[in-house]
């Protein structure tokens, strides 16, 4: 009888979901929860729907994506898993290597997006040569972010060198205000940490040290200059700070309390949600030193079966990369477009400055993942990287000790 | 019929749990100790590798620091939680007219979930903005107090904390204890003329051994599975000064992506359960033979 019923019910709901059937269909696992980054997704949801397919959305919030991921492990192992998750550096290929990811190649070729890309944030949308991922936007996170008032009070330029990083942070120690603006979380010190090191390290080393792990780099005496910068710029922060969230830290520049903060630049999204106009009352510029650390969200597309989730998982990576969305959704998050033929009339000159930088270190080879943000590692060697990394700005250790384990816990983690 | 019945309906009863138990419990213990051999990654792989996933944990100093503070807060969390507990039990106990209340107040912290206390201990143990900015507005300028953001302090911060949720629940213990001892016994003692303080420690405490034994058990688990606590009040920082084997593992297993890892650290935390559970299992059984 339960069965009489459960078919009768079934075959009614077949037969109205047969024509919605047709249209393409997507679930896309995502963890843009949070105000401005749920009004971001906001856009995509929409474009799609109005593009004839129909979203399910599936947002899992909850300890920057560990949650989501912990939600796409169970849905891959029960085989189901969602058409597009939010995904980025080299989980992609790491899900890739499971064998679960789909290749989106004929949309990727069809809207030639090789030509639209830079080629190193390319190189992440790709497994084995095929096209398993559509990028959204590109954050960059070698800032450093200055109070306007506070430097030009205390006659400060923002410093183009790590000496003269130093020198200001020294004067404004002097006077009394706090140089760096920091919150004591594992991820923010190691975001500083990669911004000192490809100051100090250059573009080349960098990508040898964080990219390839090459142990030479790793234990090499510029790897030692790098600890001794982070030295010192435990020296700039004010004693408060263990634990601090990074919006807080970003709100004591704001406030004129801190001279400094190094985040990415999703700290400009505070400022201006708090009123405050670049070049005014708050300074952008990239941290001492060339190159340009990338962040780029992505949406790896996940083998499913059925035309219509096909369908639309191939509408939506095109939407994804197309000009519009690009546009309208990094102005939203404070990011810019991942593609460089968009227009940004209307973005603000922090994006215009990053947007520049990009193709600039693009043409010269020292556009960069960012290690912190997993972007340039597995999550196991950059998890390793991270507690040697907090583990020396949170204790006494010299810089010597500190190579000497951050090769050991390099090698300990492969 | 319905004898058959009455002689099954028991084991009828309690195979589902039993079952469940069998599988849930059991069986995902040997499924992770499967694991711990295998090079898992992102997801569970099943190809047996022996013990690197050992050697990489006992080569991370991380697993090292988390180990020793698993050591030194669950020792001083125990014994001081006991001590405060014993302590306010035996005041309570000396039939003061507003008893109800207090023990009341005393118990309530245990009413509230881990990440509650930690939450607010972090607050008050905040350097900028609790206690000591407090004592220093009153204008003792040197007064300091800022274990909570020191490395090498760090683990005493959340020593506090969980000392101040457990102590009243131990109270409750020892107080039930207390109660339970032979009144004609103390008597005899004070017609003896023994002074109060002998009479508790050569009395009372001694005949309360079992409650001392599931107060230990009680805390001992409540310390090896700390999670929320160290999660709430400190984050595991500052750097990973106060990661203990929980957050550890639960921070290989998901936000790093290290299932093997993550595997091998929960069969050594369920090797220090055992450690301590098992001597108490034996002595149980042994007690029950005699």
């Amino acid at each position: 009888m339960k069965n009489t019923a459960f078919a009768a019910v079934s075959a009614v709901a077949l037969a109205c979901a047969a024509p919605a059937a047709a249209g393409p269909q997507a679930e896309v696992l995502h963890w843009w929860t949070s105000g401005g980054e749920a009004k971001s997704a906001a856009v995509l949801q929409q474009e799609f729907a109005d593009n004839g397919g129909i979203w399910t959305d599936m947002p899992v919030a909850g300890g920057g994506g560990d949650a989501a991921m912990t939600a796409l492990r169970a849905r891959v192992l029960s085989g189901n898993a969602p058409t597009a998750v939010q995904l980025k550096g080299p989980a992609i290929q790491e899900w890739y290597e499971e064998g679960v990811l789909a290749d989106i190649s004929s949309v990727a070729e069809a809207e030639g997006w090789a030509d639209v890309l830079p080629g190193s944030i390319a190189g992440h949308m790709k497994c084995e040569g095929k096209w398993c991922a559509a990028p959204v936007n590109v954050h960059r996170v070698d800032w450093i972010w200055a109070n306007a008032a506070l430097l030009e009070a205390n006659g400060i330029e923002m410093p183009q060198t790590w000496e003269e990083f130093n020198a200001a942070a020294d004067k404004l120690m002097a006077a009394g205000i706090t140089p760096l603006a920091h919150g004591g979380q594992a991820w923010q010190d190691a975001t500083v940490f990669e911004a000192v090191a490809l100051g100090i390290l250059g573009p080349e080393y960098f990508r040898k040290a964080f990219v390839e792990l090459n142990m030479d780099t790793l234990k090499s005496d510029k790897m030692a200059a790098v600890f001794d910068q982070m030295r010192k710029m435990r020296g700039y922060v004010d004693a408060n700070f263990p634990g601090r969230d990074w919006n807080l830290a970003t709100s004591m520049v704001m406030n004129g309390e801190a001279a400094f903060q190094i985040m990415g630049d999703w700290a400009k999204g505070e400022f201006l949600a708090a009123g405050k106009e670049p070049g005014k009352d708050f300074l952008c510029a990239s941290v001492p030193g060339d190159g340009f650390l990338y962040n780029v969200d992505s949406f790896a597309m996940f083998e499913v079966d059925g035309e219509d989730k096909q369908a639309g998982q191939d509408l939506l990576a095109k939407l994804i990369v197309g000009p519009k969305f690009q546009e309208v959704f990094n102005l939203n998050k404070g990011s810019i477009p991942a593609r460089v033929d968009v227009k940004l009339d209307a973005f603000d000159t922090c994006a215009h400055l990053s947007a520049k930088d990009m193709g600039d270190s693009a043409d010269n080879g020292s556009l960069l993942p960012s290690y912190a943000h997993g972007m340039a590692l597995r999550g196991a060697q950059a998890g390793a990287i991270t507690d040697v990394v907090t583990a020396h700005f949170n204790s006494d250790m010299s810089s010597a000790e500190a190579v000497q384990m951050l090769a050991d816990a390099v090698a300990n983690s492969l | 019929m319905t004898e058959w019945l009455e002689r099954h309906i028991p084991k009828m009863v309690l195979a589902p749990s039993f079952a469940a138990v069998l599988v849930f419990v059991y069986g995902f213990i040997a499924w992770t100790a499967w694991v711990s051999l295998t090079r898992s990654r992102l997801l569970p792989k099943y190809e047996i590798e022996g013990l690197i996933q050992y050697e990489r944990l006992f080569n991370a100093p991380r697993w090292d620091t988390a180990m020793s503070n698993l050591f030194v807060f669950g020792t001083l969390f125990i014994l001081i939680s006991m001590f405060l507990g014993l302590m306010l039990a035996i005041l309570l106990d000396q039939k003061i007219r507003t008893e109800g209340v207090l023990r009341t107040i005393y118990l309530y912290p245990m009413a509230l979930s881990l990440i509650v206390t930690g939450t607010a201990w972090k607050w008050i143990m905040n350097p900028g903005l609790g206690l000591e900015a407090m004592v220093r507005g009153w204008g003792f300028d040197s007064f300091t107090f800022d274990w909570v953001i020191n490395p090498d302090k760090a683990i005493y911060a959340v020593v506090i904390a969980g000392v101040w949720q457990a102590s009243g629940f131990v109270m409750a213990l020892f107080l039930a204890g207390l109660r339970g001892v032979d009144g004609e016994i103390i008597k005899a003692a004070q017609v003896d003329g023994i002074p109060t303080w002998r009479i508790y420690t050569a009395i009372i405490i001694p005949s309360m051994a079992p409650i001392f034994l599931s107060a230990f058990i009680v805390l001992a688990h409540l310390a090896i599975k700390s999670f929320d606590l160290v999660i709430a009040l400190t984050g595991g920082g500052p750097g990973y000064a106060t990661d203990l084997p929980a957050t550890f593992m639960y921070t290989m297993a998901f936000s790093r992506g290290d299932i093997g890892q993550a595997a091998s650290s929960a069969m050594v935390m369920m090797g220090v359960v055992f450690a301590i559970i098992v001597p108490y299992l034996y002595s149980e059984l042994r007690a029950k033979h005699d």
